[in-house]
């Protein structure tokens, strides 16, 4: 993966935000010395070789419904059918294998807050193992990427 | 300009927003105008998509609309899930400095959860290697000094699932 001068200005200038208006690839070609297609051509290329997950609009789920952070502590013999559990519940968008006693973290999504707990009682049921529950009570700082140290990585 | 929110009652989308959120979960169109190539799917005008797309960042709904990297794919192939046990009295505080270290992504304060989980604040921080996410832990040990009576990283072994936001269809909502 080899990225220039060009892809990584896009990447720095636009990972907390691009402008949204009329022509946005235009206004973003304009402020990189770039012209509108090559903004488009770089950002699809970049999108292809997955080094952009995505180019569009990051949604906040508490305003689009419910969404908590839950964690189990499963044994190495139950791991792959829990895991596999885990992914197959409603809602469920991000699971990831740690290493901690609780060892499956995922985030649990859902229409309201009813719906999230009985969503999360039932995959307990199913697992068979005591659930952490974790609710953002504050955020301080959220998700707005961190300054990308092109230097090291190279 | 602070980043702190706090959990806040849903807004109510309408059908049109919902159809909006759906077509562009996974990214807008890359062609010149993309709000007209969104308006023709939806039967909606290229100003009225704009329009929709500026009301929903400023009502929060849409956090922001951007260049979303993969920190994995980029060389951070270390992901660390520091958390840290902080006094009561100090975390807010506290909270939002950690949140303005320029190497953490989130930050935020959950609930402990004794005696299996006394950890409540929780701060996500990626690096290239296991060492770098220690020495920039040791920035945030820093910061909570005595206040922070217990901290851990909890590194990603291998990620199962990772989508982003998925809305069912008004209809299929149970």
């Amino acid at each position: 993966m080899q990225l220039d001068a060009a892809d990584k200005a896009l990447i720095d200038s636009y990972q907390r935000g691009l402008p949204v208006c009329e022509r946005p690839y235009q206004a973003m070609a304009q402020n990189l010395g770039l012209t509108e297609n090559e903004v488009i051509r770089r950002l699809a290329a970049l999108k292809e070789q997955k080094v952009l997950s995505r180019v569009g609009p990051v949604f906040e789920h508490s305003q689009a419904g419910a969404s908590l952070l839950a964690a189990v502590a499963a044994s190495p013999e139950q791991m792959d059918a829990a895991a596999a559990r885990i992914n197959l519940a409603p809602g469920v968008n991000h699971n990831y294998a740690r290493e901690h006693r609780y060892n499956l973290w995922f985030v649990m999504t859902a229409a309201d807050e009813r719906t999230l707990k009985g969503r999360l009682d039932e995959l307990e049921q199913q697992l068979g193992l005591p659930m952490l529950r974790l609710p953002m009570i504050e955020g301080y700082h959220i998700d707005l990427g961190f300054q990308i140290d092109w230097e090291a990585l190279s | 300009m602070s980043t702190s929110i706090s959990k806040s009652e849903p807004a109510t989308l309408s059908e049109q927003d919902r159809a909006l959120i759906l077509a562009t979960q996974n990214g807008l169109p890359l062609v010149p105008d993309p709000w007209g190539e969104l308006g023709e799917q939806l039967n909606m005008s290229a100003d009225q998509v704009l329009e929709r797309f500026q009301a929903m960042q400023e009502s929060g709904v849409i956090r922001r609309v951007a260049a979303v990297p993969n920190h994995y794919r980029l060389g951070y192939q270390f992901n660390g899930m520091t958390v840290w046990d902080v006094a009561d009295d100090a975390i807010a505080e506290l909270g939002e400095r950690v949140g303005e270290l320029p190497f953490v992504s989130h930050c935020y304060r959950r609930p402990r959860h004794l005696p299996y989980w006394s950890y409540n604040l929780f701060a996500m921080v990626h690096g290239t290697s296991r060492d770098e996410v220690e020495n920039k832990a040791g920035k945030i040990a820093d910061v909570l000094g005595e206040a922070c009576s217990g901290h851990t990283i909890l590194y990603s072994s291998a990620i199962l699932k990772k989508t982003g936001l998925r809305l069912r269809k008004q209809t299929d909502k149970n």
